[in-house]
């Protein structure tokens, strides 16, 4: 039983750290229909950008809790910046282009900034500065550690705090007004070239949290670790209903709760006959029913002629 | 004018030699009567490795590994058939992925090298050296160790490291020996993984080591909490891990964190520098194994490592001194053989017998280095340490235990003929309790260098 309960919380942890970066394909997703797949690299440039500025500072003689806090900003700094010109330079020109075209370009986007990325961290694994002190918990004879708890409750949190935002501000009521329809949004005076821009920037600020997340749990990091993030946290996005914040949450954790109990179990079920490198099948078999059953996702609504 | 006429003559006679020895193998004496002009010869050598993804750091190793070994093949200035030869490296970058490497493999073959250095991966070499084999291009790996990749029966297929199957046995041996019962054994689903877990299996199972959990995961994994925790549940008191750094560090660090005890077992791809900087503290009191024997321990070691560092700033990382090797070993060939024809020197590799850095240097039939040693290491203080060596041509390590001891025995008889002499010049009186301490001191030498022959050869 303990195993049970150690899976669950293994699962709970990874599907936070999904959730997290499946927050920013579903925001840019619900307001113009575009799957920015670059957005995994956005997350590991958050990663790699924190180690340089904590590693600096720390070496410095910087107290670590500091030194962190200045990494985090520096992350989400960047991220912001970064998702801003992605959208201005990539994006922006072919927002009437065929939906194919921008898709494409995400793709493109990703490789550039992989290459980037090798290009200036280099292509040797980095190690992400220990920013908590490491404490364990014991708890019915699952271990866990106050970085996981942490994670779990940051993942919460910012989906709380994105939910208000949408709900209860102007600003996310001008993201769903664009969402609904861009061309009437704008004739009721919504800037939509500002509000498509900070859906990107409030997206990679999300990323660059889940990057720090990423590089706190597994304190190791890699120019081409975004890409499997990237494509998982896709994947929850798609599971929760992609467009709805709520969906993409709920679509990570459980994609990552699925995954734990996949691995753990399914050498057993099927009597060593498959081994625990088939743990994504039980991923993709939950993905194919519900999409067969409802193919919006979870938590999708029918968006008329969108999707 | 007249100086840049010559300098023009001299380039054309140049190229034309070079493209004469593109179908020729051997280079006519330059045509030209510039008796200063030696005829240069190029030889490529193409080099695969990673030089992206996750095992990218190993693959830069490599390739700076057979960077420095061109560079001083071209400071030499060998002499091939009459002509000197210019090496020159074509790097191509397989991505650790078989596909890819194929597709490189093509790629060198269409550009007609001479020789290729390479894989890293045994299951990018295994593929690529199909291809090699029939265009008949010789082909030394320096880190594929999966048995297969020379049991295909291809004559162009070579490497200078021991295969898996010493390894998986070494490592099977040496779990034995530290007493363990149990064992969870977890591979990364590649031909190296893979083929060394099968191999430590074997070897294990064999010795009566029960095997209480096979797990899986893949060569870009981070995640291992699932498969650990399952492995937790067994309470085994090992965990074999047949895989790479990248994977083996995070892994051992998962293990302390879901408070684990077992021990963490690994072969080659974990005795890195990396797999310590990626685990921690989790990688302390481990062991892994490396084919060869520790650089420290071996004569040109040393001199090697300083080289290395030197010119590229960089640690070794595992594989540049075998790659430099392999390079080392293609040259050699050519030379013995006096020509870059790969028709005319391939089968000069078979005959090999280099002293190079890692061993001297002998092929079996079937490509495999001959007598290929296994040595054990421990992390410990942030550090690799050298534990003992396993296998290996039984003859070479005895010579130089032998060596040792007979040393030890010559110190032990100077001390003896030194005493002797003392005693002769002391006074009569003197003489009985001066010779009796001088043959008791002669006696107990002898004796311990006794004991230390007896020692290595019962290790033997």
């Amino acid at each position: 039983m303990d195993i049970f309960l150690q899976q669950i919380i293994n699962g709970l942890v990874q599907g936070s750290i999904y959730a997290l970066v499946a927050l920013g394909y579903t925001m840019v997703y619900g307001i113009m229909g575009l799957i920015n797949f670059a957005h995994g690299e956005v997350v590991m440039i958050g990663t790699l950008v924190t180690i340089t500025v904590a590693g600096t500072l720390i070496k410095a003689g910087m107290p670590v809790a500091l030194a962190g806090l200045a990494g985090i900003m520096a992350a989400v700094l960047v991220c912001m910046a970064l998702g801003w010109a992605l959208e201005r330079v990539a994006y922006r020109p072919l927002r009437n282009a065929p939906r194919l075209t921008p898709l494409i370009t995400a793709i493109g986007m990703s490789i550039v900034l992989q290459n980037v990325a090798m290009i200036v961290w280099g292509r040797n694994y980095l190690t992400f500065p220990s920013l908590l002190p490491k404490v364990n918990f014991e708890w019915a004879g699952a271990h866990f550690t106050a970085i996981q708890l942490i994670i779990v409750l940051v993942s919460a949190a910012t989906m709380g705090g994105l939910l208000l935002l949408v709900y209860r501000t102007k600003l996310g009521m001008a993201m769903r007004a664009t969402a609904q329809n861009p061309a009437v949004a704008s004739l009721m005076g919504v800037n939509i070239n500002r509000v498509i821009a900070a859906a990107f920037v409030i997206g990679s600020a999300l990323g660059a949290v889940a990057g720090v997340m990423v590089g706190t749990y597994y304190e190791i990091a890699h120019y081409q670790m975004g890409f499997m993030l990237g494509l998982k946290a896709f994947t929850a996005a798609v599971l929760g209903g992609i467009g709805n914040l709520a969906g993409a949450m709920l679509g990570g954790i459980l994609l990552g709760i699925i995954e734990a109990l996949g691995a753990g179990y399914i050498g057993d079920l099927t009597g060593g006959f498959l081994g625990s490198h088939y743990q994504d099948i039980f991923a993709f078999v939950v993905l194919i029913v519900v999409l067969m059953f409802k193919p919006s996702g979870l938590f999708g609504e029918k968006t008329g002629d969108r999707a | 004018m007249q100086a840049k006429l010559s300098v023009v003559a001299l380039s054309v006679a140049a190229v034309f030699t070079l493209s004469a020895c593109g179908q020729k193998e051997e280079p006519k004496p330059a045509a030209a009567p510039a008796p200063a002009a030696k005829p240069e010869v190029v030889v490529k050598l193409g080099h695969v490795a990673p030089m992206t993804g996750p095992q990218a750091h190993l693959g830069k190793d490599n390739e700076n590994g057979a960077v420095l070994a061109v560079e001083e093949l071209n400071a030499k200035g060998l002499e091939i058939g009459g002509a000197t030869v210019k090496f020159q490296l074509i790097n191509e970058d397989d991505g650790a992925d078989p596909k890819q490497g194929a597709i490189v493999a093509q790629k060198l073959v269409d550009a007609k090298v001479n020789g290729v250095i390479g894989h890293l991966n045994s299951g990018t070499t295994i593929p690529a050296s199909k291809l090699y084999a029939d265009a008949g291009i010789p082909q030394i790996s320096g880190s594929a160790t999966n048995p297969k990749y020379t049991q295909q029966g291809f004559a162009t297929a070579f490497r200078v490291m021991a295969n898996d199957v010493q390894q998986g046995k070494s490592l099977g041996d040496f779990a034995v020996k530290q007493g363990i019962k149990t064992v969870a054994i977890v591979d990364d689903r590649t031909a190296y993984g893979q083929g060394l877990a099968d191999e430590f299996r074997k070897a294990a199972e064999g010795s009566g080591i029960k095997v209480v959990a096979t797990e899986y995961t893949n060569d870009k994994a981070t995640d291992f909490k699932a498969i650990l925790t399952k492995i937790k549940s067994t309470k085994a008191e090992l965990v074999f891990f047949g895989g790479m750094d990248a994977q083996g560090g995070p892994m051992a660090k998962q293990m302390k964190e879901l408070g684990i005890k077992a021990k963490f077992l690994g072969g080659d791809g974990i005795c890195t520098p990396e797999f310590m900087k990626l685990g921690g503290e989790a990688t302390e009191g481990q062991f892994c194994s490396l084919p060869g024997m520790p650089l420290e321990k071996l004569a040109k070691g040393p001199e090697f490592k300083e080289k290395f560092t030197k010119k590229f700033g960089a640690e070794i990382q595992l594989y540049a001194p075998y790659v430099y090797d392999a390079v080392m070993v293609m040259a050699d060939s050519m030379k013995r053989a006096d020509s870059v024809d790969p028709a005319k020197f391939l089968p000069a590799i078979g005959k090999t017998k280099y002293d190079g850095v890692t061993a001297t240097i002998e092929f079996d039939a079937q490509g495999d280095l001959k007598g290929g040693a296994i040595s054990i290491y421990q992390y410990k203080g942030g550090k690799l340490e050298y534990v003992e060596t396993l296998g290996g041509s039984p003859v070479e390590t005895a010579k130089a235990e032998v060596k040792e001891a007979v040393a030890e025995v010559k110190d032990a008889a100077k001390a003896v003929a030194g005493a002797a002499t003392a005693v002769g010049k002391e006074a009569v009186g003197e003489v009985k309790e001066a010779a009796k301490d001088a043959v008791k001191a002669g006696a107990e030498a002898v004796k311990s260098a006794a004991d230390a022959t007896k020692a290595s050869v019962e290790k033997k």
